[in-house]
């Protein structure tokens, strides 16, 4: 039932705007106080009209974080976070719905359990492994007693060692598995009617074969919608770059923003940390805008 | 071109069995139609032949190979489905040469080939169009080329033309008709529409409950149903089917309210079968007329062509087809006239046809 009178139209109205003032307000305190000098930023109560050091204040938050190669790492990541957790979810999804095999509801569930163990409540033993990553299998070695009678026989300790850390790869694969994801293309999956399937094996095309020609084409919308979304959440972690870059070559963007926070009993630079926060939001904000048009289909899903 | 047997093939889940023991031969170029109600099993009795679904028991050989085993690439079927199926991020010729690009065939060729397609098919003009922009019959003709593209040995049609709109549907049937006269490939259709399966089939496959009924050219379908359902599933309106009970000299009917003098022909007194008369072998006569049926008249359903008289036969609903111009008011009174060559017995206990009957039949004296 839609209503439609001129009373509750406005009423809607005052809503949707203040919803909008409460959502814009803060970004707009941003950008007016990265414009300002260091004098008019602390005043109390701050100028809220703009002031003209904006472009200052930007070149020196750029070079004082030496943002540069931190927003290339940070792409780096959140684009490989993004892509890899599009692909995987889109293959565990594809597994789960279109075959049958022992477990497959068991399987399902376990990946669905992922979702009650963010990073942060994994986050040492994820450090753990990533710092060796090829210490579980050293621990078998050792619990077996394999790596005694090789050592015993050849004279040679085994001693597995591949470490991740400081790595593009350490900074992307931990934060790949998506139960989310997994989720979504699931569901997608299962409205893609049985007979196109069906049509696609009378054609002749093998399981692999349908899932590139046909599955993945339609469902764009959604990988569109699950990239933005995850280009966002990757973007935005703090903790995880944070832990495993002790080499400031690897630091992404938004853990080096706090190179820019001023210290207690330094010079308080609000005006330089809010110009840098404005250059960090920035490429998740043009990702959002680019992609809106699918993002928003991929999540309304069914218009077909 | 290809001839297909099929023997004893069944088919279960779990633990229902939706076919049981199906026997068929399928002659090379013949255009076999298989007819039933809904959830009869015929759909995935073509699933099978398809290789979309496994075979529980017995076997599909297709050309002489028996293809239980094999993918439905490896059948040479092409099949066209009842909601077309069409990929709807492909563009028609993509979506008809699809199948030439998984095999691996290159692209000229393969542009040389939908187009001669599409031009059997006149739908050149909408090659670059994507299935959402195409009207239903557009839509099912590109399923057809899909399906012919590949030359396939045999063609599967399951339902294709219950999606279209009743002037579009007679339309597609008689170019699947023509179609078929020109590539001569075996075809196998399933619909539960007699009026499609009457008009377009060689032979006619009838199911019911995951078994074959009958199996029989149209005509001798229509008059000579092998099975009280088979009887009174194809026609419209529907056999007319009468009660009876075998006594010492004939056939008690209606409960005891009819008698119809015949030989007894070898079968038990107290016996039960069925009379059935279509419809249409019914003759309405001045109520009154010697050796006619006194009937009341309920319903009156105007076809144009003809009528359908629906009459109250001591309690009994009964129908009558007329073409004649006659229009009794409901509630007067009207007089049936069979004859007994358009009677059909079946047996009430198996339902199968009892021909022991006709040949005695001395006089209809109902």
């Amino acid at each position: 039932m839609v209503e439609r009178t001129p009373i509750l139209n406005f009423v809607t109205h005052v809503i949707l705007f203040l919803g909008f003032l409460m959502a814009v307000a803060p970004f707009v305190i941003v950008a007016i106080a990265s414009s300002h000098n260091l004098k008019d930023v602390n005043d109390v109560p701050m100028p809220l009209l703009p002031g003209s050091d904006f472009w200052i204040n930007i070149k020196t938050a750029w070079t004082t974080a030496d943002l540069g190669p931190k927003l290339l790492n940070s792409f780096i990541m959140a684009t490989g976070v993004a892509a890899g957790k599009v692909i995987i979810s889109a293959l565990t999804a594809f597994s789960i719905v279109y075959f049958r095999y022992p477990g497959r509801t068991f399987i399902f569930w376990l990946i669905f359990v992922t979702l009650m163990l963010p990073l942060e409540v994994r986050i040492v033993p994820t450090y753990a492994v990533v710092a060796n990553v090829l210490s579980p299998y050293q621990a078998i070695l050792d619990v077996t007693g394999l790596s005694w009678l090789i050592e015993k026989v050849s004279g040679v300790q085994v001693s597995l060692s591949l470490g991740l850390l400081n790595s593009y790869s350490g900074l992307i694969l931990p934060l790949i598995a998506t139960a989310t994801g997994t989720f979504l293309y699931r569901q997608f999956f299962l409205t893609v009617p049985d007979e196109l399937t069906e049509a696609a094996r009378m054609d002749g095309a093998g399981a692999l074969r349908f899932f590139i020609d046909i599955l993945l084409p339609l469902s764009r919308n959604n990988m569109a919608a699950l990239g933005t979304i995850m280009f966002l959440w990757a973007w935005n972690q703090y903790l995880w770059p944070l832990l495993i870059t002790t080499d400031q070559s690897h630091a992404t963007a938004v853990t080096e923003l706090k190179q820019l926070i001023p210290n207690v009993g330094g010079i308080p630079e609000w005006n330089i940390a809010m110009a840098g926060t404005l250059i960090v939001m920035l490429p998740p904000l043009i990702v959002v805008v680019a992609m809106q048009r699918w993002f928003v289909r991929g999540l309304i899903a069914t218009e077909k | 071109m290809a001839s297909i047997t099929i023997r004893d093939a069944k088919k279960s889940y779990a633990k229902m069995q939706v076919v049981h023991g199906v026997d068929l031969e399928i002659a090379s170029g013949e255009f076999v139609v298989i007819l039933g109600p809904s959830g009869c099993g015929k759909s995935t009795l073509l699933r099978m032949i398809a290789g979309l679904e496994e075979i529980s028991g017995g076997e599909i050989a297709i050309d002489g190979t028996v293809v239980n085993k094999l993918e439905p690439r490896e059948r040479g079927c092409a099949m066209v489905f009842q909601n077309y199926a069409l990929y709807p991020h492909m563009s028609v010729a993509q979506n008809i040469g699809y199948s030439l690009k998984v095999a691996g065939v290159p692209a000229a060729e393969r542009t040389q080939r939908i187009q001669a397609v599409a031009r059997t098919l006149e739908l050149e003009h909408l090659l670059d169009r994507k299935p959402m922009a195409l009207s239903g019959g557009q839509r099912q003709r590109v399923a057809m080329g899909r399906a012919m593209i590949r030359e396939p040995k045999v063609f599967l049609f399951d339902e294709p033309l219950s999606n279209l709109d009743a002037k579009l549907r007679v339309q597609m049937r008689s170019e699947i008709r023509k179609l078929h006269r020109r590539l001569n490939a075996t075809s196998v259709f399933v619909t539960h529409d007699q009026v499609e399966a009457m008009t377009l089939a060689d032979r006619l496959v009838v199911m019911n409950g995951g078994r074959v009924e009958q199996v029989g050219t149209p005509a001798e379908i229509y008059s000579r149903p092998a099975t009280r359902f088979v009887a009174t599933f194809v026609g419209a309106p529907a056999m007319n089917i009468l009660e009876g009970t075998v006594e010492l000299d004939g056939l008690s009917l209606l409960g005891g309210s009819r008698r119809l003098a015949m030989a007894r022909a070898g079968l038990p007194v107290g016996t039960k079968v069925a009379m059935g008369i279509r419809p249409e072998a019914v003759r309405l006569v001045a109520p009154g007329t010697a050796g006619a049926l006194k009937a009341t008249v309920d319903l009156v359903e105007e076809l144009g062509a003809g009528r359908v008289i629906y009459v109250d036969l001591d309690g009994a609903p009964f129908s009558v087809m007329t073409s004649e111009a006659v229009h009794p008011e409901p509630g007067s009174a009207v007089g049936l006239k069979i004859l007994p060559e358009d009677m059909h017995f079946f047996s009430s206990e198996t339902g199968g046809r009892l021909d022991v009957f006709k040949v005695s039949v001395p006089e209809p004296a109902l």
